[in-house]
């Protein structure tokens, strides 16, 4: 297969046909949650893009460096991993509070949140662990691919909550039985786009 | 098992979390951002409800603008003297305190009141029903109803009471001014919360007019202009206006007014929309 071509199904397939939000329903807090103003989805979709690449690229390295090495791997992925994240994020807070405070104003109130965030754990591991996820282009991923997996998974992050949140605010004027108002309706939302994005199971046989 | 499996996960976790743990630890002192301590105080010395009526961006922002030096002790309109006496003692400094008004509805027509002259059933806001057609009241200066200024406070101040007119509960009233920015007809004032003696409505149409489609309403008569001792009221654009800086509250107008539309406040009488705090 064109090496190329591999690398769009794998982020074709994290994307949209295995979404991380719509597919596998893993990292509902967020949508819910952050979902009620298109601007604030989008910060924390940018968030979480910028969070989730680097502490992929960075489990990835302890995986094959450190984990796999020492054959400890199998057992110790989960708590090696949450401490990448935590630790990278919030090196990440310091950074960026100190060279760009505007960046820190727009970003810096998701990234506390995005800590715990179970899409960012899950990403890191999918493209981490071989065998972990049955996309069936690849087992094994390589940095690159772990890469663009991982960008493919914040990406249908993004579009899920910035779609979503577009939703919520024509909801905000439509006329909704009172006892559906908020959360109700939202779950009820994400159900229909959930089957909507079941639509594109086996899209290029992935 | 193999018991060295267990040395080596603890070298493995220990090693990367050393390694995590020293990167943090020069970050904290290589990237640290001088935070001023008083902030924190100041924060917890203002209300905290971001209202924005201070013309910064929350109360994080306004305490920052008093660190800088770009606002007085005074900075906060909602917080009044508790607030200032607060930021007062952070920055030790006397507190000069800030003057508080109180939101007013310039209108008391209810349903019982002004006429109906369509029903309306679209979206649930007054902009969207003053857009549409001009809305159902028959007045069209008057208040819709919908409670959109209800909605904008921060503070739960506003309220509809049973015949459909806007109330405001003074005691809760920080006098922010989001519900005057709110109010698509311009009908809501923040005065001062001293003025007791005040004229409710802002109805453009002349007095016959005015009349026909409500009993509460400025028929610019002009018999307050004439009650009135110091010059302080006068009829603008069909509607009286009270000078609050010339009033001296001696009610005279109030007797005068044949619509009672000129009101004091807190008033026993449950006609007057103004005030009422339950």
């Amino acid at each position: 297969m064109n090496e190329v071509y591999r690398y769009f199904l794998i982020f074709l397939g994290a994307l949209l046909v295995y979404n991380i939000l719509l597919i596998r329903f893993i990292a509902l807090c967020p949508l819910i949650g952050v979902s009620t103003q298109v601007e604030t989805s989008i910060g924390m979709a940018m968030s979480v893009l910028f969070v989730m690449t680097m502490s992929t690229a960075a489990s990835w390295v302890a995986w094959n460096y450190v984990l796999t090495p020492l054959h400890v791997g199998q057992f110790l992925y989960i708590p090696v991993f949450i401490l990448i994240i935590a630790s990278l994020v919030q090196f990440t807070e310091m950074v960026i509070k100190k060279t760009s405070p505007p960046l820190y104003r727009a970003m810096g109130i998701y990234l506390p949140l995005i800590t715990t965030n179970c899409a960012v754990l899950a990403a890191a591991t999918e493209a981490v662990k071989p065998g972990f996820l049955k996309l069936n282009v690849v087992y094994n991923f390589s940095l690159p691919e772990a890469l663009i997996y991982t960008i493919g998974v914040a990406a249908g992050f993004g579009l899920v909550i910035v779609l979503f949140a577009c939703i919520r605010e024509r909801l905000e004027t439509a006329p909704i039985p009172h006892s559906f108002r908020g959360a109700p309706i939202a779950f009820i939302i994400a159900a229909l786009m959930s089957l909507a994005f079941m639509g594109f199971a086996n899209l290029l046989g992935l | 098992m193999d018991i060295s499996l267990i040395w080596k996960a603890v070298i493995a976790l220990g090693g990367i979390a050393l390694l995590f743990g020293i990167l943090l630890a020069i970050a904290s002192v290589r990237f640290r951002v001088k935070t001023d301590p008083r902030l924190n105080d100041l924060i917890d010395a203002l209300p905290g409800s971001n209202c924005g009526a201070c013309g910064f961006p929350g109360c994080e922002a306004a305490a920052q603008a008093v660190l800088d030096g770009k606002a007085g002790v005074d900075v906060c309109i909602a917080g009044g003297k508790n607030a200032a006496a607060g930021i007062a003692e952070v920055m030790g400094v006397a507190a000069t305190s800030a003057t508080r008004g109180v939101a007013l509805v310039h209108c008391q027509g209810g349903i019982n009141e002004t006429a109906t002259r369509a029903i309306y059933q679209g979206i649930d806001s007054c902009a969207a029903m003053d857009k549409t057609a001009g809305g159902s009241k028959a007045c069209p200066y008057g208040c819709l109803g919908l409670g959109t200024c209800r909605d904008a406070c921060p503070v739960n101040a506003i309220y509809l009471d049973e015949d459909h007119r806007r109330c405001v509960k003074r005691e809760r009233c920080t006098g922010c001014g989001l519900c005057v920015e709110a109010c698509p007809r311009g009908l809501i004032e923040i005065v001062p919360r001293d003025q007791e003696v005040l004229a409710v409505c802002k109805s453009r149409d002349r007095g016959k007019a005015a009349r026909e489609i409500c009993s509460v309403c400025c028929i610019a008569c002009k018999k307050c202009e004439k009650a009135c001792e110091s010059d302080a009221i006068h009829v603008v654009d069909n509607y009286a206006v009270i000078d609050y800086d010339k009033c001296t509250q001696c009610g005279k107008c109030i007797e005068a007014c044949p619509t009672d539309v000129i009101v004091k406040v807190p008033t026993s009488s449950d006609r007057a929309a103004v005030g009422s705090s339950s």
